[in-house]
C-alpha cells in the first residue's frame, strides 16, 4: 500500500494550500473525512470508492460520481478522493483538469449548453452561442454573476440530424434559432423560471 | 443456457407478437422532437380503441431518416410516419381499421433514402426494441456466438473474418482478421477486449445509433471477438455525452449476464466473458487506441508510441484487441452468413457496407448504411436529396476534424477507404457533412483547426504548438492580415506537423487545410491583403505563443 507521504511533498500546487496533508487513511480502510462536510453526498462518494475497491483505476468512475453529487469538483474534494484511492492529489488534479467534462468551478442554475460540433457549426450555432453571449452577458465557458445560468459549448452531443442542437438544463432540443434559444434564457434570467422546454 | 432454451425464448417471443406493432422510434434524435410522448399517445389511442389484443405499440432504435423525427412506422402494413405529434394519434390508429388516411404525413418507403440501403449493421435497428433482448434473440440474435463457441475453433473464427475482408471502421481501415490473428498469438494469462465507443467527431452520430438501437450485437460481437483471441474480459469505452447510449449498454450488459450470455461457460463451453463500461470524460484524443487504454487506467488520455502495439502490449501491459463499435456489429452477421457472403459486398479492397451520418446542409439528414463503393453523388443527391431551398452542394466533409474537405467536382468517387484518401480526406467513422455556397471553406478550417488546437493533449510539440500556429495563421488569413507567403509557409506547417506528430489527432490534424487549400484556394486568396497593405501586414508577422492550457 502506497503511504500517505508519497503526495506530501512542496511541488504539489494549489491543492496543497487546502490539502489535509496530515491525514492519514484508518487501517480499516476508512476514509478520513475531514474538509468535507460528512453529509449524505460524502457518504455516496466513499462508498462508490468502496464498491471500486479503491483501485486507482477506478479515479475517471469516481470523479464521474463526484461531480454527479457535487456538481462541481473544488479542491478539497479532490484531495479527499486522493486519499480514498490512495494517489497523489497531483495525479487527481492532472486528470481532472485533462478532461472537459469535469469542472472545477460551480456551474449556474440553469445551464445552457449549444452544441458546436460540425453539423451544427455549418448551420450557424456559432451565431447561437454570440446571441445569448450579447444577451444574458455572459461569455462562452463562464456562469453569469448573479449565478442564475452557465453558457458552454460541447464538443458535438451526436444530434447531428436535428442541428443546430442545444441543450437546455439536460433536455436536447433540435433546430434552434437565435430567437428560439433566446425565449428560453430569457425566462431564466428574468423570472427565476425553471421551465426548460 | 443452452441452443435449445435460446431458440425457446425467440419462439416465445415471436408468438407474442400481435398482428400489428407500431414502432415509434426512442432514439436520441427523435426523442428530442418529442418522441416519449407521441408513444405514449399512441398507446392510450390503442387502449381507447380497444384493439390492445391485437397492436402493439413498441419502442425501438433508430429508423434512420432523423429529420423526420418523430418516426412512426406500423406493420405490416409498412407505413412510414413522419414528424408525428401526439394530436395524430387517435387518427393513425383509426386508420388501422377504416384504412382512411391518417393525418400525419406519410414518408415514402420507396425513396431512395431507403431502397439504396443494404443493412448489415443497422439490420435491426428500428425494427427491435432495444431494451428487451428477448427481442434481439427473437430476430436470431445470439445464435452466431453458439455458432462460433460450440462449432468453431478460435483460429477458425480469425480465419472468417479475414476471409471476409472486413476493415475496422473506426477510419483507419486496418484489416480486422490480421489484428485479431495478432492478438490471438501472443501467448498470455490474460487478455482484453476494448470497444472503442468514444466518437468524438463532431458531425458523426452512427456509433451512438447502434449503441442506442441494437446493442446486443455489439456485445455479441465482442464475445465472439474475445473467444476467437482467447480474452476473457471486455470493455466498452463510450462517451459521457451519449447517456442514453450508456442506459441502454447497461441494461443490454444485465440481461445478457442474466441470461448466462456474458459470465462463465457461456453456451455450456469452458468460454467465460464478462464486460464492464468505462465512461469517457470528453477528450478527443482518447478516440486514439493508446490515450484510449491511458483512460481506462484511470489517468489522462495521452497517447504513446508505438510499437509496442496494443496487441502486444495494451491494457495493463496485457495483450488488448480494440477495434470499433461498428467493426465488432459486424462480425455476427458475418459469423451468421459466412465470410464469402460478405466480401462478395463493397469494392475489392473495402468490403462489406459502411454506415454514414448525413448532416449539415442536406435535405434528408440522418443514417444510412450503403455498400462500399457507393458514389458521393448517389449519397448526396439521391439518397439525401440534395441541399434544401434549391442550394447548390460546394462541398463534402468526411472524417470530421481528421479528415478533409471534397469539392463538388469530386463527388462521382467511390466510397472506400482507398479513393477517399486519394482525395486528401480519409473515410473516418462515417460523419460526412454536406456545405453549400453559405459555407466560406477559411471558417471551415479554422473551425477544426480550433478544435485541434483545443483538444492536443499537449504530449509532443509538432502536435502541441503546431495546431496553435496553424490556428493563428488561419486567423491571420480570415482577418485580411495575410499575404501570399502566408499561405506557403502554412502548406509547409501542415505537411511538417502531419509528419511529426506522435499521433493520428496531430498527423490528421492539417487534413482539413490542406485538402481546402487544394480545392479552394481562391478563398484564401480572397482573403489576402491589398498590396498596399502589404508591408504592413508582413511587419506583423510575429506569431504569439500558443494559449495557456
Amino acid at each position: 500500500m502506497l503511504s500517505v507521504s508519497r503526495w506530501d511533498g512542496p511541488t504539489q500546487g494549489v491543492i496543497m494550500a487546502s490539502a489535509t496533508a496530515t491525514a492519514k487513511t484508518q487501517g480499516n480502510g476508512r476514509i478520513p473525512t475531514k474538509g468535507l462536510a460528512a453529509d449524505n453526498r460524502q457518504k455516496m462518494l466513499a462508498a462508490a470508492m468502496k464498491r471500486h475497491q479503491y483501485q486507482a483505476d477506478a479515479l475517471i468512475e469516481v470523479l464521474h460520481t463526484a461531480q454527479e453529487l457535487y456538481g462541481y469538483l473544488d479542491p478539497e474534494l479532490l484531495v479527499y478522493i486522493a486519499q480514498g484511492l490512495k494517489l497523489p492529489p497531483s495525479r487527481v488534479y492532472g486528470v481532472a483538469t485533462f478532461y472537459h467534462f469535469f469542472s472545477l468551478k460551480p456551474k449556474g442554475r440553469h445551464t445552457c449548453v449549444v452544441c458546436m460540433g460540425t453539423a451544427c457549426y455549418v448551420k450557424g450555432a456559432a451565431t447561437l452561442v454570440k446571441t445569448v453571449e450579447d444577451y444574458a452577458k455572459v461569455r462562452s465557458g463562464e456562469t453569469r454573476s448573479d449565478g442564475s445560468m452557465s453558457l458552454i459549448q460541447a464538443r458535438c452531443i451526436g444530434a447531428c440530424g436535428i442541428a443546430p442542437a442545444v441543450v437546455l438544463d439536460g433536455v436536447v432540443v433540435g433546430n434552434q434559432t437565435p430567437d428560439s434559444v433566446v425565449t428560453h434564457v430569457k425566462g431564466w434570467i428574468e423570472n427565476g423560471s425553471d421551465r426548460t422546454a | 443456457m443452452d441452443l435449445t432454451e435460446l431458440l425457446e425464448i425467440g419462439e416465445k417471443e415471436r408468438q407474442a407478437e400481435r398482428s400489428i406493432r407500431i414502432r415509434v422510434c426512442v432514439a436520441a434524435g427523435c426523442l428530442s422532437a418529442n418522441a416519449q410522448a407521441v408513444k405514449q399517445s399512441l398507446e392510450t389511442a390503442v387502449a381507447e380503441a380497444g384493439l390492445s389484443d391485437s397492436v402493439q405499440v413498441a419502442g425501438v432504435g433508430c429508423m434512420g431518416l432523423c429529420s423526420g423525427g418523430p418516426l412512426v412506422a406500423v406493420d405490416p402494413e409498412n407505413i412510414l410516419y413522419e414528424k408525428v405529434t401526439t394530436a395524430d394519434a387517435p387518427s393513425i390508429v383509426a386508420a388501422l381499421q377504416s384504412g382512411a388516411p391518417a393525418t400525419a404525413r406519410q414518408a415514402d418507403f420507396n425513396h431512395p433514402f431507403f431502397t439504396k440501403q443494404v443493412p448489415i449493421v443497422l439490420e435491426n435497428s428500428g425494427k427491435i426494441d432495444p431494451e428487451r433482448i428477448e427481442d434481439y434473440i427473437a430476430a436470431n440474435g445470439y445464435q452466431p456466438l453458439y455458432h462460433a463457441l460450440r462449432e468453431m475453433k478460435p483460429g477458425d473464427v480469425v480465419d472468417t473474418i479475414t476471409k471476409s475482408g472486413l476493415r475496422g471502421r473506426g477510419g483507419a481501415g486496418y484489416p480486422t482478421g490480421l489484428k485479431w490473428g495478432l492478438v490471438a498469438k501472443v501467448k498470455s494469462e490474460r487478455k482484453f477486449i476494448v470497444c472503442n465507443a468514444d466518437e468524438g467527431d463532431p458531425g458523426a452520430f452512427m456509433d451512438r445509433s447502434v449503441l442506442e438501437s441494437d446493442p446486443h450485437r455489439v456485445l455479441e460481437g465482442m464475445a465472439i471477438a474475445a473467444y476467437a483471441v482467447g480474452a476473457t474480459q471486455g470493455f466498452v469505452y463510450v462517451r459521457g455525452e451519449y447517456p442514453l447510449a450508456i442506459s441502454r449498454l447497461q441494461t443490454a450488459i444485465r440481461q445478457a449476464r442474466k441470461l448466462g450470455l456474458l459470465g462463465s461457460q457461456i453456451f455450456e463451453s469452458p468460454f467465460d466473458f464478462r464486460i464492464d463500461l468505462r465512461i469517457g470524460a470528453g477528450a478527443f484524443v482518447c478516440g486514439e487506441e493508446t490515450a484510449l487504454m491511458g483512460s481506462i487506467e484511470g489517468k489522462r488520455g495521452t497517447p504513446r508510441p508505438r510499437p509496442p502495439y496494443p496487441a502486444e502490449h495494451g491494457l495493463w501491459g496485457f495483450p488488448t484487441l480494440i477495434n470499433n463499435v461498428e467493426t465488432f456489429a459486424n462480425v455476427p452477421a458475418i459469423i451468421r452468413n459466412g465470410a464469402d457472403w460478405f466480401a462478395k459486398i463493397g469494392t475489392e479492397k473495402s468490403k462489406g457496407t459502411k454506415v454514414f451520418a448525413l448532416a449539415g446542409k442536406i435535405q434528408n439528414t440522418g443514417l444510412i448504411e450503403v455498400p462500399m463503393g457507393t458514389t458521393l453523388r448517389t449519397i448526396i443527391e439521391e439518397m439525401g436529396g440534395g441541399v434544401p431551398d434549391g442550394g447548390v452542394v460546394k462541398a463534402v466533409q468526411t472524417g470530421g476534424p481528421s479528415g478533409g474537405c471534397i469539392p463538388a467536382q469530386a463527388l462521382d468517387t467511390p466510397v472506400d477507404y482507398e479513393s477517399l484518401a486519394g482525395l486528401g480526406s480519409i473515410m473516418g467513422s462515417g460523419g460526412m457533412i454536406v456545405m453549400d455556397q453559405q459555407n466560406n471553406m477559411v471558417d471551415v478550417a479554422h473551425f477544426f483547426m480550433e478544435f485541434c488546437m483545443d483538444e492536443s493533449c499537449g504530449k509532443c510539440v509538432p502536435c502541441r504548438a503546431g495546431t496553435a500556429q496553424i490556428h493563428h495563421l488561419l486567423s491571420k488569413v480570415r482577418e485580411g492580415r495575410a499575404v501570399a507567403q502566408d499561405l506557403d509557409t502554412l502548406d509547409r506547417l501542415c505537411t511538417m506537423v502531419k509528419q511529426t506528430s506522435l499521433c493520428g489527432l496531430g498527423q490528421s490534424a492539417p487534413n482539413p487545410v490542406l485538402s481546402t487549400l487544394r480545392y479552394f484556394r481562391p478563398e484564401y486568396e480572397a482573403f489576402l491583403s491589398k498590396p498596399e497593405g502589404a508591408a504592413e501586414a508582413a511587419s506583423d508577422d510575429r506569431v504569439p505563443a500558443p494559449p495557456a492550457r
